[in-house]
């Protein structure tokens, strides 16, 4: 699949990256490479008068942008590779461009409340009276409608949750999602870069460092600018400590679905002591605004690299206690074990990435099959499996943990001295680069389009739950009402990620 | 006096019970935050929230019958007349010539009755979920409980739970298979009826995952108030009726004075301190259970009841 996907890794993160323009004929052919599995979709975004799509060869690591002119309409994707289903209504809703022979028209992030109607195409005048949403029919003897969300008894994020079940079987499940949408590409448009920045690392705020990293990447791909030694070290550092406390919030927050306390409580301790190192060495808790297109903004703190270590040194002591506590606790695994399964074809289909591919037996992971400095030159293993059950993704995540604990002890010791920022240099022509980062949940996507007078003309960012959201359907499905908390926890999809 | 003292241990004992059952579950409470390295809320929260939740405005959903309103009232009436039979700290409770333990299994399921169909009354995806899950483990725990009172009826003599607390302490019991078969048997109802873990989980926030919650979600108010104290008293009755009948030394007996009540008393508080720890070690340790095995759990109850009960045919001694 040359023909989609020409480029390297290197040579996407160091040059800019324009869209190859496609025909419709090739944008369709594309789309079967897709179905056909030869590729796995990484991005479906629009513009006012196109759309974009972004592949990946994962066999030859490499990756296409393909960029197709639509007026109004443009041939489906979803048609063939029902992965881009929901990027498709995304694009419907914000731009007004309608997939042709889409399998699903309703409208997604658009609830009917917005001030216009594609807000970031051509602004019309919302319906009269918004049809209320047509949810997917389930049709038999017994069945009933369990309606969740979006406020649920818990402070967590709004999402809608409808289930048909057969007493305390699940029938279907579907999503509605974009309760939090907040109008991050609006907001994008003519902001100056600083300001894009601040965004991303808003976007998602768990994922802060992944995001901001994955804008400056795209920025500095845009200009065709090398961040110095220091500061890709200083990335690395906050990255992996965001990836150590979430995976150690997540891994207490699913055990505590299944009522048991204890580990909540223990990894709890241990995430806030991520977060305080994080805090101490960086100036924030979650590391926002630490990384801006050049460089970082702030240096290590002079305690701080004393305070990683620390916190690390005491994590690193504790983990494998904790992980003794969840191998040993039958009660537990008797949760976990065998629910939730995602079959490996499915997390291959859709490219879940993070924990949830890796756990379904897809090994993919954008620090070592897309490498970005300091990556390049780090050796760490790539945890994989293939049960794909909530007890897999209990495990992926520990064994992550560890992974990243070593990676920060080398990355302490190896941190290089030098200056933290280097200067953002002039345009002459409008530039485009693609940033591709790994968070915590999986492969964070942005896409930037800088005008000449160095503001973002146009962004995109791409969560990974954009690909896992749907999976939680799947898995659901056959599993009883009971189960969804504990599947739903192990798959921790972003909401506000997703909803941008 | 024959008639004054039995009323007077009565009514101490109602008041007592209800003074104390939120606070056991505040105990509860307090002993399982202080296991998962928290400090936890005082042991007096449980009350502070029964009393604020009086103050408060009750809303109630449009689609409510007069049912939803008076159940809050119902489970709370039938629960403590419950706890009241049981004997906590003397054995010559008023009450208990009219109503034996077969009564309060009788008081518990009437409760538990309203409760289902106050579930189900405002039409909510919740509440009938609830109704559903709690119906599904009653038909188990409820013959359950029937057997466990069978055994030991035959080993007492009789279902007056005085009569078997007396019986118990006195010295002809000794160690009995049927006992111990009884003993687990009514743990793991207990465990079942109160909605403890494994089987319900009384913190969750997760409504897809409650069963006694998920009934009482659409309550507020005096009506919460209620059914919260109503929980409470139900945990404690419990704990009580455990104390009562394997560990009843302590207990004060007709025709005593004031200090063996007082001595009774003791012995009580002392006997569900330590039923408290021990449960908030048990939940502590494990998970909750899958839904559909909640039954096979229940089913374990029901079957020790069984042969504890075939057992004492066999043999009385055994």
């Amino acid at each position: 699949m040359t023909r989609f996907a020409p480029h390297s890794a290197a040579q996407v993160r160091q040059a800019p990256l324009p869209g190859q323009p496609v025909s419709p004929a090739e944008w369709a052919a594309a789309g079967q490479a897709l179905a056909a599995g030869r590729l796995t979709l990484l991005g479906l975004w629009g513009e006012p008068q196109a759309v974009r799509l972004a592949l990946l060869d994962a066999s030859r690591h490499r990756i296409g942008l393909l960029r197709l002119e639509a007026g109004e309409t443009f041939p489906s994707i979803a048609r063939l590779h029902p992965p881009a289903q929901r990027l498709e209504r995304k694009i419907a809703d914000l731009f007004g461009l309608a997939a042709t022979d889409s399998p699903d028209p309703r409208p997604w992030l658009d609830h009917g409340h917005w001030p216009h109607r594609h807000p970031l195409g051509h602004p019309q005048p919302p319906a009269a009276a918004a049809a209320p949403y047509a949810f997917l029919p389930s049709e038999g003897e017994s069945l009933h409608q369990v309606p969740v969300g979006p406020v649920h008894a818990g402070i967590i994020e709004p999402g809608h949750f409808r289930f048909t079940a057969q007493g305390e079987t699940v029938v279907r499940l579907e999503e509605r999602l974009g309760y939090t949408h907040k109008g991050i590409e609006g907001l994008l448009l003519g902001a100056p870069l600083a300001r894009g920045a601040a965004l991303a690392g808003r976007s998602s705020g768990d994922s802060a460092v992944a995001y901001q990293w994955a804008f400056a990447q795209a920025a500095e791909a845009a200009l065709g600018l090398a961040p110095p030694p220091r500061a890709l070290h200083l990335r690395a550092i906050a990255a992996e400590m965001e990836r150590l406390a979430n995976h150690l919030g997540d891994i207490g927050a699913i055990c505590n679905d299944a009522a048991f306390a204890m580990m909540l409580a223990q990894c709890a301790v241990l995430r806030e002591s991520c977060l305080r190192a994080t805090a101490t060495a960086f100036g924030h808790r979650f590391g926002r605004d630490l990384i801006a297109p050049g460089g970082t903004t702030r240096d290590l703190a002079p305690e701080g690299a004393a305070a990683l270590r620390a916190a690390t040194a005491e994590i690193a002591a504790r983990l494998p206690r904790l992980i003794a506590l969840y191998d040993g606790t039958a009660s537990l695994q008797d949760r976990t074990v065998g629910t939730g399964r995602l079959a490996p074809e499915l997390a291959h289909q859709f490219g879940a990435g993070g924990f949830v591919g890796r756990a379904s037996g897809r090994d993919f992971d954008t620090r070592r099959d897309l490498p970005y400095a300091p990556y390049d030159r780090l050796s760490f293993r790539v945890p994989l499996r293939q049960d794909g059950d909530v007890n897999a993704r209990i495990w992926i995540r520990f064994a992550e943990a560890e992974q990243s604990l070593a990676l920060l002890a080398e990355l302490l010791d190896t941190l290089p001295e030098g200056p933290i920022a280097a200067p953002l240099p002039a345009l002459e022509a409008p530039r485009e680069g693609l940033g591709l980062t790994e968070g915590f949940r999986g492969d964070i996507l942005v896409h930037l389009t800088l005008a000449p007078d160095g503001s973002i003309a146009r962004g995109h960012f791409r969560d990974p739950s954009w690909f896992q959201w749907p999976l939680l359907e799947a898995v659901i499905e056959g599993n009883i009402i009971a189960d969804f908390p504990l599947c739903n926890k192990s798959f921790n999809c972003s909401y506000s990620g997703h909803d941008l | 006096m024959q008639l004054i003292l039995p009323m007077l241990v009565q009514g101490a004992q109602m008041a007592l019970v209800v003074l104390l059952a939120p606070l056991l579950t505040g105990l509860v409470r307090k002993l399982k935050a202080r296991l998962t390295r928290r400090r936890g809320a005082p042991v007096t929260q449980p009350w502070r929230d029964i009393l604020k939740l009086l103050q408060k405005e009750a809303v109630v959903a449009d689609s409510a019958s007069w049912l939803y309103r008076a159940a809050p009232y119902l489970i709370f009436a039938a629960t403590w007349v419950a706890a009241a039979l049981v004997p906590t700290f003397a054995t010559h409770l008023q009450f208990s010539w009219t109503a034996d333990l077969i009564a309060i299994v009788a008081l518990l399921g009437s409760a538990r009755f309203f409760l289902a169909l106050a579930g189900m009354d405002v039409g909510t995806a919740f509440g009938g979920l609830g109704a559903s899950r709690e119906m599904m483990f009653a038909t188990l725990a409820e013959p359950a409980m029937l057997l466990i009172t069978f055994a030991l009826a035959l080993i007492a003599g009789s279902t007056q739970l005085s009569t078997i607390a007396a019986v118990m302490a006195g010295p002809a019991v000794g160690l009995r298979v049927s006992l111990g078969m009884a003993l687990v048997a009514l743990i793991i109802v207990a465990l079942a009826e109160n909605g403890r873990i494994p089987v319900d989980n009384p913190a969750t926030h997760l409504e897809l995952t409650m069963v006694h919650e998920a009934m009482v979600l659409e309550y507020s108010g005096r009506h919460l108030a209620m059914i919260e104290l109503a929980a409470s008293l139900k945990l404690l009755l419990y704990l009580s009726l455990i104390a009562c009948v394997f560990v009843p030394w302590g207990l004060a007996a007709p025709g005593q004075g004031l200090a063996a009540h007082l001595a009774g008393l003791l012995a009580y508080l002392g006997k569900i301190a330590v039923g408290a720890v021990a449960l908030a070690l048990f939940e502590t340790a494990i998970a909750k259970m899958r839904v559909f095995r909640v039954p096979d759990f229940l089913g374990i109850a029901l079957m020790l009841g069984l042969l504890g009960t075939l057992l004492l045919f066999v043999s009385a001694r055994l």
